[in-house]
């Protein structure tokens, strides 16, 4: 037999795994916390604020404006993306030679750099050059000529787009992975069952890709949220400040004015949101078709 | 509640058949009558799901026609069949209740509401799921999540037939055995046309009327229970029937005895001519429980070697020697025990001829 041992050495084990992390998070993080709350004039001169740059930031309209700003757009990326996403791959062939082209052809705005994606759509929607902008004004059917630079629901649109065109596809493979795992038998069954296409959408295969779904939600939550190097290439966060998100917003706090208080106070606050949002999507899903219903 | 016929069905799964290996069913005429309660036993990937898809019309045959009471439905989609089918493992609507799930069959069908909660009430007291009735399927037991799959085969009354496709696979014992019986109570009741399908010859035999045993793609025999024990058409069904399995002796004819090697076997004569006509590779078969032990030499008894002697409680099997092939025999657990040498009786009333595989005669 094994003799046990009587300490808890086996914690060195985990010791790598600690170093790790926290030289990777809890140690910038901390930096944060601490640059949060004090003013910093120069390396060595540094003096305690206590919560004043957090006031200072929750009452910051700008930062408001950002805030709407940034809800609006990752709430239109989920109300688009997710159904857009779940019908891509509701229609994507089963078997056969177009299951490899249509994933490859999917695969391909993912794994294009994220600021290369930016640059490619300036040049799409150029008004002078762009295919899109050139073919869009050609038709004369805008009162106002389309120019991304100029208007801002031009600029929001232009953005739409991308941001669509660049993750919708990974909505729709986690969807497609889904659907492809639902056991054939349900189909059937549904068929014995006389179930209508509509029934079979609403309670097999919805119900199966809830999983896949809420790993989507959260996803395209957090990075639609934390947004930066796509906006950043196309508009800038321009026209005025019409498309400037949290995260472009924050980059200008603190390396174009080098206001390092505010922005970690800043930072933290947008950690929390981000947070506070994943836990509520992710409640919600892991409950939705949940419990019992009493009647 | 219909009559259902295959008539020269066969199917093959591959694209472009090049022989009879590529078929899953080969070439297959049967008729269900109304009200029949069938087995359909075989050997796992025989083809028994294969011919329950295309009653119902998951599947559509490669050849032949499915009628239903003599008319054609072979391209008609089981949604308009009105067939239930009952798949071996539990398939739920998970966010629906149970009874949600019990009424889905009816709801799409446009039955009155009345009515419905009618049915899904008779069905859950049936199965005994009125404790959980408006409960979420999903939260249950597998035990209840497949009482629920089998509620929802149950629940229309006017189906052509009730296809079971190894239903009671991911039961317990203990419960698997009430709800065969309960299915069999259901038929009692309602004389629907029901098939099971099953690699279980005493589930077979306990729910069934009549049985049909597949083998290979074929349909091998179709019986009574007895009928199947007693008078095996194909060396399948002797092994697959009956345990241990028939006893199979390579041998030849001389006159009216089968010789085995050395050992000379009585036939009776009827048998023997039968043998004599059969083409092909001649085996004898017999029963375990149909062979005579003796301790001693008898007239016609075949001297063996006695290998092993297991006790099985009620019985005991003897497996013995005969110059290098094995006979296994069945004995009562009262039957003197033989030593290291045994004579072995082959009743020529129970002793059958196979020619390549089929009874001869």
């Amino acid at each position: 037999m094994m003799e046990k041992w009587e300490d808890n050495r086996a914690w060195y084990l985990v010791l790598p795994v600690f170093v790790v992390v926290a030289f990777s998070a809890i140690i910038p993080l901390m930096t944060v916390v601490n640059y949060s709350i004090q003013d910093i004039f120069g390396p060595g001169n540094a003096v305690f604020v206590g919560t004043e740059w957090y006031e200072e930031m929750l009452t910051d309209k700008r930062l408001h404006d950002a805030l709407w700003r940034q809800f609006i757009f990752s709430g239109l990326v989920l109300l688009i993306e997710i159904p857009l996403g779940i019908l891509i791959a509701l229609a994507m062939p089963k078997k056969g030679w177009g299951v490899s082209a249509s994933l490859v052809t999917l695969a391909i705005p993912l794994l294009i750099p994220w600021n290369v994606i930016g640059t490619i759509w300036i040049i799409f929607t150029r008004p002078d050059i762009g295919l899109f902008g050139v073919w869009i004004n050609s038709l004369d059917l805008l009162q106002v000529p389309f120019d991304h630079t100029a208007r801002p629901l031009y600029a929001w649109i232009t953005l739409m787009a991308m941001e669509v065109w660049h993750w919708t596809p990974l909505v729709a493979l986690l969807c497609y992975a889904g659907l492809r795992a639902i056991p054939e038998a349900y189909y059937q069954a549904a068929r014995i069952d006389g179930a209508s296409a509509w029934a079979v959408f609403r309670y097999i295969q919805l119900p199966k890709m809830r999983g896949v779904l809420t790993i989507a939600v959260l996803l395209r939550w957090m990075d639609s949220f934390l947004i930066y190097a796509e906006p950043f290439a196309l508009t800038g966060g321009g026209p005025g400040n019409t498309t400037t998100f949290l995260s472009i917003y924050l980059v200008k706090l603190a390396t174009g004015q080098f206001d390092l208080g505010p922005a970690a106070a800043f930072s933290l606050i947008y950690f929390l949101i981000v947070l506070l949002f994943c836990f509520i999507f992710y409640q919600a899903l892991l409950n939705v078709g949940r419990g019992e219903k009493i009647s | 509640m219909a009559r259902i016929d295959l008539e020269e069905v066969a199917h093959s799964y591959a694209p472009r058949t090049q022989s009879l290996q590529d078929y899953a069913l080969k070439r297959i005429h049967i008729t269900w009558e109304d009200g029949g309660a069938y087995a359909l036993l075989g050997p796992s990937g025989c083809g028994k799901t294969t011919m329950l898809n295309i009653i119902s019309g998951l599947l559509v045959p490669s050849q032949g026609k499915v009628l239903y009471d003599g008319r054609d439905v072979t391209a008609m989609a089981p949604e308009r069949r009105n067939i239930a089918q009952v798949f071996q493992f539990p398939v739920l609507y998970d966010t629906m209740t149970v009874a949600e799930n019990l009424a889905f069959p009816l709801r799409n069908r446009g039955v009155a509401p009345d009515r419905i909660r009618h049915r899904v009430k008779e069905v859950a007291d049936m199965l005994d799921l009125t404790g959980v009735i408006n409960k979420k399927a999903a939260g249950l037991s597998a035990d209840a999540k497949q009482k629920i799959s089998l509620g929802r085969g149950l629940v229309r009354d006017d189906v052509a037939a009730i296809l079971f496709d190894e239903p009671l696979t991911v039961i317990d014992p203990h419960l698997k055995w009430q709800l065969r019986r309960k299915l069999k109570e259901i038929h009692e009741r309602s004389r629907t046309t029901m098939v099971y399908v099953t690699h279980d010859q005493v589930e077979a035999m306990t729910f069934a009327d009549t049985i049909v045993v597949m083998y290979e793609g074929e349909v091998v025999q179709v019986g009574t229970p007895e009928a199947l024990y007693e008078q095996p058409r194909h060396k399948f069904v002797g092994y697959f029937i009956g345990s241990p399995g028939m006893n199979f002796l390579a041998c030849r004819l001389e006159g009216d005895t089968a010789h085995v090697n050395g050992a000379v076997i009585p036939l009776d004569s009827e048998t023997a001519e039968a043998g004599r006509r059969a083409r092909g590779k001649l085996e004898l078969g017999i029963r375990p429980m149909h062979l005579e032990v003796h301790s001693r030499q008898v007239s016609g008894g075949v001297p063996v070697a006695v290998r092993l002697i297991e006790d099985q409680g009620d019985a005991k099997i003897v497996t013995t020697a005969l110059d290098g092939q094995t006979v296994v025999a069945r004995i009562p657990e009262t039957h003197p025990v033989p030593g290291e040498k045994a004579w072995l009786r082959f009743p020529p009333q129970w002793t059958r001829l196979f020619a390549d595989e089929r009874l001869v005669g």
